[in-house]
């Protein structure tokens, strides 16, 4: 039992340590929309590479109990791209990606630099894909390009019109990465 | 009702249609499912437009459902009304499901008492309803396929998988993979072989709302292939149709066979 809590308070202390710059942070605004009939937005977040395959999941909220129009996953095709380069041959849930569908607002996601989503890219230009659908809503998708590896910070951004405000994406400078 | 009556009079209007400006198809509910079981629903009609039911309903005795594990499944709440045909399908496998109605059948004429007679039916029922010594007898075959292709979860391919009798469209590019602005790719096959030179048209849905069909004119390589290049978003009909002479029916000289799928394209 100490054995384990001490494990847990050292695994805090090196989260704590770890929130640095070397961390993918992403940002993704919901925005408040004035309609009749809100529902949350669908939203996925993902790496594709030049060719549009997806090479890393980064995120995916939808509605996770059952309602009365059936399962959540019943409208994961809504979100089209996610779903042709990548949903449709997940099991969903999938760890650490999916999660339930979150209010309008900004919404933080910070990435370990180590987790192998990113450690193992090859170099290359990838982009950063923010699609979000919305029932008896639209639909939008952002997409925000950079390059791998690269020796200075890189912060992307981009505004939605309908379905997703402000989108921010920071990938650390490889320089930081190979310090480690 | 007279199932057995109503039926013939489907196929007489779905058979030859393709050969008038009707159009034969099914329109799916959508294209792509996810979850346990959703439930596909389906309108089959005939009509001058896209896709409008405005003319005859498409009969349904003929449906053949091929699920993702190559085994055919019974659609379920049939049923068919003055300008359409409606049924449901669970789709319980994951996978791509083949949706088809195949009209196989025969077309005969000859002269009794001096009269023109003209007669429709299975090729089966020619022994026995016309006279073995009909003078100026004309027989043709015909071999119909009107289909539409829907995907519970991942696109694949056992289900597409041909059956070697009349045109059949295979994917290159995933019949249920299809992307506004991108290329695709299908092979056409008549018995089970790819067929050169088919003339292949192309018409989007939603006719009504545009002053001409904007019909594409295609034509297959030497291969049986052909690309289809999508502008916009939306359920496109696809059709095609050859005439040879290779038929089984005893005493037919010739053979008409036609293809009409729907395939849905979705936006980027």
């Amino acid at each position: 039992m100490l054995k384990r809590i001490l494990l847990i308070v050292g695994v805090a202390l090196f989260s704590v340590g770890r929130a640095r710059s070397e961390d993918w942070q992403a940002s993704v605004e919901i925005p408040r929309l004035s309609v009749s009939e809100y529902h949350r937005p669908y939203v996925a977040m993902w790496i594709q590479d030049e060719k549009r395959k997806c090479v890393a999941n980064l995120a995916v909220w939808y509605q996770q109990t059952r309602s009365g129009e059936g399962e959540g996953t019943k409208w994961l095709p809504d979100l089209r791209q996610w779903w042709r380069r990548s949903g449709r041959s997940l099991q969903m849930p999938v760890d650490g990606i999916s999660g339930a569908t979150r209010p309008a607002g900004k919404h933080e996601l910070t990435f370990d630099d180590q987790d192998n989503r990113f450690s193992g890219l090859s170099a290359g230009k990838y982009s950063v894909v923010v699609e979000a659908s919305r029932e008896v809503g639209g639909r939008e998708l952002i997409e925000l390009p950079f390059t791998w590896p690269s020796d200075k910070p890189q912060k992307l951004s981009a505004s939605g019109k309908e379905e997703l405000g402000e989108i921010t994406f920071v990938i650390p400078a490889t320089e930081s990465l190979s310090q480690n | 009702m007279n199932r057995l009556v109503f039926s013939f009079l489907m196929l007489l209007v779905a058979v030859p249609s393709t050969s008038f400006a009707h159009k034969v198809w099914l329109l799916p509910s959508q294209t792509v499912f996810s979850g346990p079981e959703p439930w596909l629903t389906v309108d089959a009609a005939v009509s001058n437009d896209l896709f409008y039911f405005n003319h005859f309903p498409l009969g349904l005795d003929n449906l053949v459902v091929v699920a993702p594990d190559g085994t055919q499944v019974e659609a379920e709440n049939k049923s068919t009304g003055k300008y359409r045909s409606v049924f449901d399908l669970p789709l319980t496998q994951q996978g791509t499901y083949r949706v088809a109605v195949v009209n196989n059948g025969a077309f005969a004429s000859w002269e009794e008492n001096g009269k023109r007679r003209r007669w429709r039916g299975s090729a089966d029922a020619i022994a026995s309803e016309i006279p073995a010594d009909a003078s100026n007898l004309r027989i043709s075959e015909s071999v119909g396929r009107v289909e539409t292709f829907v995907t519970n979860g991942a696109p694949t391919e056992e289900s597409l998988q041909p059956t070697g009798v009349g045109i059949e469209l295979l994917p290159v590019t995933h019949p249920n993979d299809l992307y506004a602005g991108e290329t695709a790719t299908f092979r056409f096959l008549v018995n089970g072989k790819p067929a050169k030179d088919l003339e292949i048209s192309v018409v989007q849905g939603g006719t009504r709302y545009r002053n001409s069909q904007e019909e594409q004119q295609l034509k297959t390589n030497e291969n049986g292939e052909f690309e289809v290049a999508f502008g916009d978003a939306g359920m496109y009909w696809i059709e095609t149709s050859h005439q040879d002479e290779q038929t089984k029916i005893e005493r037919a000289s010739s053979r008409r066979m036609s293809y009409a799928g729907t395939l849905e394209v979705l936006p980027q």
